[in-house]
């Protein structure tokens, strides 16, 4: 008789007489893992680079959803929050880096300079307006600079998305989610 | 000393400095052409001795520039600014003062960079904020740039 | 692009690489090109630039009540100071003053914010050295400025407060027993501070001896702020040029004759209990009246020039504007702490180790958004 039980990890527990037997799908796994483990980038240019590390520190904590540990270097880490401005002569920069990281890889832009340009749109010669000019972004945060609790809900937005991919195939939305 | 003590002797030595005296600060007006000696007597004399330059930079008024240092003598708590009228407006050019204050290396590589001021004897003259490869100075009021989204 | 190649050896046999961009000591994007013999560094070359934003041409741009909300992002650590600066520096050329309860409110904030400055960068030495545990310390002291900033200011980093002639609005009726309490519960943790890093032997070892300037070099290179303050040199605006009232004010300016690291962390740590006490001295005499002074709607600065210098955590900033008597500035100038602090950089690390290039930069307490404006 097949018994569900509500577990932490998306899967069905059937109970047998030594134990029971967890079926899942497989999508549902690795995404699981993928959305619970993200790993961030320790990037950050100017004042954004501040509330992420109010983000980190114990107050707002954002190790208790998975993002443990901050790497320094690209090749370890899952995902870039670019937290600042980005200007013409850091873009290059900012392009290897998200080079040089292994897939899956995310992006959170963090903060107004990153949506658009944000105070620094007009008048400058050298800022870039928007970092999805530079790398493609999966999340966008507005705020100059959004609260710490802004980039928590970011974050479990991006926990959200990556739960809908499939590993074989294209990545597909359900209605309502 | 009072700025009256400093325009006397000033003048005594440099009698091509004019003065102007509306602002905060006793400005010592000058081309660029005279600034060299005029700036090393205000360094190196024990009664001026002003030791610590606060603030290099230059304004572009169209049909001249103009290069501005603010001096402050740290043991005698009296400062100054002078003012230097680069009257080429093309190829503007003036004698580097980065081996009396050495935090003019990186202000005037600043200038250099923004504005396009050429200094003489510099030890290291090149952008300092921009890219290498960036053609234009940026401050400048004839600056024009396709890129640059003006309101 | 051809700064960032790979590693090179130099005919000398020295090895040449980069540190930065994106490093997580260098406090920002600074770019190192360093020359090692060995460990040893020979040669430093910063390389500025990957966060000019263009402030100053910005600037010609706008109004003179609008100019200040970008100055918050220049140095953010003490954002509000700079928009002290220059809603002082428009005062100055209006030649009005603000009201006393504005000049009060205005220093208690000043206060405040150089208080967590501080307190973010003991935090961030700590993590650059290798201590994890003050990191957190540090943070949690902060949160609790950073609410009561929120609470009368309206935002925790940037905030956008001072406006030519004042505050924008009066601080909130909660205001003074909230400070009253985080400065007591701060205060008690001081001991816990040098019990953690000052007394610690490796951090000692680390830091003593490191990084050397001279008094007269500091002054060449034009440090101010506690870096040039670790070397003997007295700069501290506040008594030099007061400002806003801080002349009636009781603190000292803390000197040390050190020269190294050592001396510069004393000094920053002596600061924050300083400015607890200027704090517990002024809460409570807040005088009453207004907290603006009346302005114009669109305000025009007579032609000339003017220069305003105030104390911000890091040293000694001037906002220099130069008027033609229209209704944005023809030139802004902002002289900024760290670029004159970062200048003393090779100076000071020539000789020394990978390692204590790292302290170095942890104790001359860089902010690079206000290096390359």
């Amino acid at each position: 008789m097949a018994e569900t039980e509500k577990m932490i990890f998306p899967a069905q527990l059937h109970q047998t007489a030594d134990g029971g037997i967890v079926v899942s799908k497989l999508d549902e796994m690795i995404n699981w893992a993928r959305s619970n483990s993200l790993w961030p980038l320790v990037f950050g240019t100017s004042c954004c680079a501040i509330e992420m590390m109010s983000a980190a520190d114990a107050k707002y904590d954002w190790s208790r959803f998975g993002f443990e540990v901050a790497r320094a270097t690209p090749r370890q880490a899952d995902l870039i929050i670019v937290a600042g401005t980005i200007v013409m002569k850091m873009a290059p920069v900012l392009k290897r880096l998200y080079d040089q990281m292994p897939d899956p890889k995310y992006v959170i832009a963090m903060g107004a300079c990153t949506i658009s340009g944000g105070p620094f749109f007009y008048n400058t010669y050298s800022v870039v307006k928007g970092v999805d000019h530079v790398i493609p972004v999966d999340v966008y945060i507005p705020g100059c600079p959004p609260r710490p609790e802004a980039l928590l809900h970011a974050m479990i937005t991006l926990q959200e998305k990556i739960k809908h991919e499939t590993y074989f195939g294209k990545s597909k939305k359900e209605e309502g989610k | 000393m009072t700025n009256e003590e400093i325009k006397q002797s000033v003048s005594a030595l440099f009698p091509a400095v004019t003065y102007d005296e509306t602002g905060e600060f006793l400005n010592l007006l000058i081309s660029s052409g005279d600034l060299r000696p005029l700036i090393e007597a205000l360094r190196k004399n024990a009664e001026y001795d002003f030791d610590f330059l606060f603030c290099l930079t230059c304004i572009d008024w169209k049909t001249h520039l103009t290069m501005v240092y603010h001096l402050l003598s740290k043991k005698h708590k009296h400062a100054i600014v002078i003012k230097a009228k680069i009257a080429d407006t093309i190829n503007p050019e003036i004698e580097t003062v980065s081996d009396l204050w050495k935090t003019a290396i990186f202000h005037e590589r600043e200038v250099y960079d923004l504005f396009g001021v050429k200094f003489l004897n510099h030890p290291d003259l090149r952008r300092l904020l921009l890219d290498e490869s960036w053609e234009g100075y940026p401050l400048r009021k004839n600056y024009v740039d396709e890129n640059m989204i003006t309101i | 692009m051809s700064l960032l190649g790979a590693p090179e050896l130099t005919e000398e046999g020295e090895f040449v690489i980069n540190i930065g961009p994106q490093h997580p000591s260098t406090h920002g994007v600074l770019h190192l090109k360093v020359w090692l013999d060995g460990e040893t560094i020979k040669k430093v070359q910063p390389h500025l630039g990957y966060i000019h934003r263009s402030i100053e041409k910005m600037s010609e741009s706008l109004s003179y009540r609008n100019f200040i909300y970008v100055t918050s992002r220049m140095d953010y650590l003490s954002a509000h100071i700079n928009n002290q600066a220059c809603a002082l520096a428009v005062e100055k050329g209006l030649q009005i003053e603000a009201p006393p309860r504005a000049q009060m409110i205005r220093i208690l904030m000043a206060e405040l914010t150089r208080l967590s400055s501080h307190q973010l960068w003991w935090g961030c030495t700590g993590l650059d050295l290798g201590a994890v545990t003050p990191f957190f310390y540090a943070f949690r002291e902060r949160e609790a400025i950073m609410e009561i900033m929120e609470e009368s200011c309206g935002a925790r980093l940037t905030q956008n407060y001072c406006v030519p002639g004042g505050v924008m609005y009066d601080v909130h009726p909660n205001f003074q027993n909230r400070v009253k309490d985080v400065i007591k519960q701060i205060k008690s943790k001081f001991k816990e501070y040098e019990e953690i890093l000052s007394g610690n032997v490796i951090f000692e070892q680390r830091t003593k001896g490191v990084g050397y300037i001279s008094a007269a070099d500091a002054v060449s290179y034009g440090c101010t702020g506690p870096t040039a303050r670790g070397s003997g040199v007295s700069c501290d605006v506040r008594k030099w040029f007061p400002y806003d009232g801080y002349e009636k004010v009781q603190f000292k300016e803390i000197l040390e004759h050190g020269g190294d690291c050592y001396a510069r962390y004393m000094v920053r740590m002596a600061e924050m209990k300083q400015s607890a006490y200027i704090i517990e001295q002024l809460i409570d005499n807040i005088p009453e009246g207004d907290f603006q002074a009346k302005t114009k709607m669109v305000l025009k600065l007579p032609k000339g020039e003017f220069y305003q210098r105030v104390e911000t955590a890091r040293g000694e900033l001037g906002v220099y504007i130069v008027s033609d008597g229209a209704a944005s500035p023809y030139r802004i100038k902002y002289r900024s702490p760290n670029f004159s602090n970062l200048s003393a950089l090779e100076h000071m690390a020539k000789g020394a180790k990978i390692g204590d290039l790292v302290a170095i930069m942890a104790t001359i307490d860089l902010v690079i958004p206000d290096v390359d404006r």
